[in-house]
């Protein structure tokens, strides 16, 4: 009886109206694309500058480039508050232990690019102390190609990792991922 | 040949010099010793006068000799700019005395020897590994070690101190907390590790590790023809590579006995002059963002960008452009180039000043560097210092100076020094520097010589590309150029040139083949940041962090 009237006042205001109102200010989506969207437009990366690359990526958060177009200008030292790892720069062997330990700090979700062509794959250091790929010990996501790249094939990188984000790739590499330290 | 005889009259006497072995070769002086007569002669060549720095100590092998190692030590005078490298031969299984007892300085330089060949020497007090990690089976750099051969690494050390006299080692003090700094860490610059036993916040006892950026440069250099070392150089102190690839290929023409042509040595100047520009603004701007300055770093990003859109105009790269070829340089500039530089200088000079007046006058950045981790003019001697870093402690060394180079000494321009060796200085001697590169770059610019860009002797430079497709003697010049390869007369050389941060010196040794035999690199910053735990003792750990962006320590020549 009471709904019916409300009803009935609803019917009076007009639906129409109501339902054109409510386009205006708002949109129908699933969750997960809504958290997508937030998260691609928000990465916060830790630059992991360890050589060249580290100038350019420098270069990236600089004044001309400003990665801040990209929502991902708030670079993060600490891997707890970060979830893009920017591997910029030769892995050494040396080095290989730190940078998993780094990785595994980093919380849900997090992505990994690895700008130029040692951190891909070792670059031309086909040599006794270089690491061929920072994928030997950690899934990397996105490999940006260059020695180094220029800034713009960095700003490409990160945009596709943006639309795998979106489309929500999936990523065995990191699913199956295990940390090359650890004795099973 | 004038030193080499009054060192032998000094000498005599004293040692017995019908062993020792004086030879003057390609320009530079060399004395042959054995090896037991090293840590007297040093200490004897010091305490006379005759030489005041040690630039370099390093091995190489020869695995058919008797005795496979010869231990090389290059010396300078700053008085009459001199040099003198001694050679001594060392067995596998032999040692050699330390030169510490002469220089403080030889400290990093003979583990690095020892970890690149295994030689050892008597009496240091730390000799570890240095470069490679600490699970690393062998000696690298020896001539039977595979040059792609990589050995996993599994973990880091623990936090450890050297060994020095009077210090118990790695044993930690309860009184005191350690603490461990990097190497990711922003203040690290991504590659160095310090650790520190704290005392509240005064650091007791410091100690730093180097090597997570060891690319086995030398022997890359080894495994490749002449030419194609040159972007291997490139990214030695990628601030600035354009100066290393003038280094190397001054140090190989030399050895060639080439001269490059004046446009050549021009261009070379502009080059090496606009990346000391801008080696300083990175120095200047990460260092002070590490005080806590972000918006000096905006600004300096904004003049290094103009400079990289010339690199770019040049030779089509931003940052790693090796841009010289042994005997000139690999193309000459597009038109106008030149203006345009002319028309930056008025840029730079601008931006420099407006960030001098952001960072050396700013209250805040003064009173976090000055008076603050000084380093005396003799101290900075000892440990082998060079470049900014010790003329701000008020030693007037420039080898732009000192032993002029592509004309150096028909310019005008000044070498600022500093007086009090602290932070602060360092930063103001940088700022003047830049300034007087522009200075340079301007006088250069304004009369560039007519004429080729590169010499033609056919044995060394590659045809242009419009003979090798145009007519048959070019596309054969080509092809045996490529086949054979360049190859610099049976020799060696040590040449150094004045970089941004100091003496960048190769000691270069050919064995008439296509490639390297042995090329050794002198990085300012190595012989700079040993000195870093002696500096920072006693001191607040920001004060270390200031000390540590001061040094301006590229990882890439640090660790090679």
């Amino acid at each position: 009886m009471h709904n019916d009237q409300v009803q009935g006042s609803a019917n009076a205001l007009g639906t129409q109206a109501a339902d054109d109102m409510s386009r205006d200010i708002a949109f129908t989506s699933k969750l997960d694309h809504i958290v997508a969207w937030g998260r691609k437009n928000s990465l916060w990366p830790m630059p992991y500058g360890t050589a060249c690359c580290g100038i350019e990526f420098m270069s990236v958060m600089g004044p001309k480039y400003d990665l801040a177009r990209f929502g991902a200008e708030v670079a993060r030292f600490s891997p707890r508050q970060a979830d893009l790892l920017v591997v910029a720069g030769t892995i050494t062997e040396k080095m290989a232990p730190v940078i998993t330990r780094i990785y595994q700090q980093m919380l849900e979700p997090k992505y990994v690019i690895a700008m130029g062509a040692c951190a891909s794959s070792g670059g031309f250091y086909r040599a006794y102390h270089v690491l061929q790929g920072v994928d030997k010990v950690i899934p990397v996501d996105v490999y940006i190609p260059g020695c180094p790249p220029t800034p713009e094939a960095v700003m490409d990188g990160i945009m596709a990792l943006q639309k795998m984000i979106a489309d929500h790739t999936p990523r065995p590499w990191k699913d199956n991922w295990k940390s090359p330290y650890e004795q099973a | 040949m004038n030193k080499l005889e009054n060192l032998k009259q000094l000498l005599a006497g004293k040692f017995k010099i019908e062993n020792f072995k004086f030879i003057h070769a390609v320009g530079d002086d060399v004395l042959e010793v054995p090896k037991e007569d090293v840590p007297n002669l040093l200490m004897f060549l010091k305490e006379s006068g005759q030489f005041d720095f040690l630039m370099d100590i390093c091995g190489a092998d020869y695995p058919t000799r008797d005795k496979r190692f010869d231990v090389v030590y290059n010396l300078f005078s700053s008085k009459d700019s001199s040099r003198l490298r001694i050679k001594a031969q060392v067995g596998e299984g032999e040692s050699i005395g330390t030169a510490l007892n002469a220089w403080r300085g030889a400290d990093w330089f003979e583990r690095e020897a020892y970890d690149m060949f295994g030689i050892v020497f008597d009496g240091h007090p730390n000799l570890r590994r240095i470069l490679t990690h600490h699970q690393f089976v062998g000696h690298p750099l020896r001539k039977d070690y595979e040059a792609d051969l990589q050995q996993p690494c599994t973990n880091s050390l623990p936090i450890h101190f050297n060994n020095e006299p009077g210090s118990p080692g790695d044993v930690l003090n309860d009184k005191y907390v350690p603490l461990n700094i990097g190497p990711a860490h922003t203040a690290m610059h991504g590659t160095l590790r310090v650790m520190a036993e704290m005392d509240g916040e005064t650091i007791v006892r410091c100690n730093n590790e180097i090597g997570y950026l060891h690319r086995c440069f030398e022997k890359m250099a080894e495994t490749h023809p002449y030419n194609q070392v040159i972007p291997y150089t490139d990214r030695l102190n990628y601030c600035s590579a354009p100066m290393n690839n003038i280094g190397y290929c001054k140090a190989v023409e030399r050895l060639l006995g080439v001269e490059i042509p004046p446009k050549a040595q021009a261009m070379r100047i502009i080059l090496a002059e606009l990346s000391r520009v801008i080696d300083h603004t990175i120095a200047i701007g990460t260092g002070a963002m590490d005080l806590g300055a972000l918006t000096s770093f905006f600004y300096m990003f904004g003049l290094r960008e103009q400079v990289y859109g010339l690199f770019e105009k040049l030779c089509g790269a931003r940052l790693t452009v090796s841009m010289t070829r042994v005997g000139g340089m690999a193309q000459d500039a597009p038109e106008g180039w030149f203006d345009e530089v002319l028309a930056l200088c008025k840029e730079l000079r601008r931006g420099t000043d407006e960030m001098a007046g952001m960072v050396v006058d700013n209250k805040i950045f003064i009173q976090r560097t000055r008076g603050i981790c000084p380093v005396s003019a003799q101290d900075a001697i000892q440990w082998g210092y060079t470049g900014p870093m010790l003329r701000a402690s008020g030693v007037n060394l420039d080898l732009r100076k000192a032993t002029p180079y592509y004309g150096y000494d028909q310019l005008d321009f000044d070498v600022p020094v500093g007086t009090s060796g602290d932070i602060y200085d360092r930063y103001l001697v940088r700022f003047e520097e830049m300034r007087q590169s522009v200075r340079i770059i301007e006088q250069v610019c304004k009369n560039v010589p007519a004429g080729d860009y590169t010499i033609r002797d056919k044995g060394i430079v590659l045809p242009e590309k419009k003979d090798v497709y145009g007519n048959i003697e070019g596309l054969m010049n080509h092809f045996m150029l490529v086949i054979k390869g360049l190859r610099p007369p049976v020799g060696e050389v040590y040449d150094a040139t004045e970089v941004a941060n100091g003496e960048l010196g190769f000691y270069l040794v050919s064995d008439g083949s296509a490639n390297p035999y042995r090329l050794k690199v002198r990085p300012p910053c190595f012989a700079i940041y040993q000195s870093f735990p002696t500096v920072v003792k006693g001191a607040m750990l920001a004060d270390a962090i200031a000390t540590v962006a001061s040094m301006n320590l590229i990882a890439g020549e640090l660790d090679r």
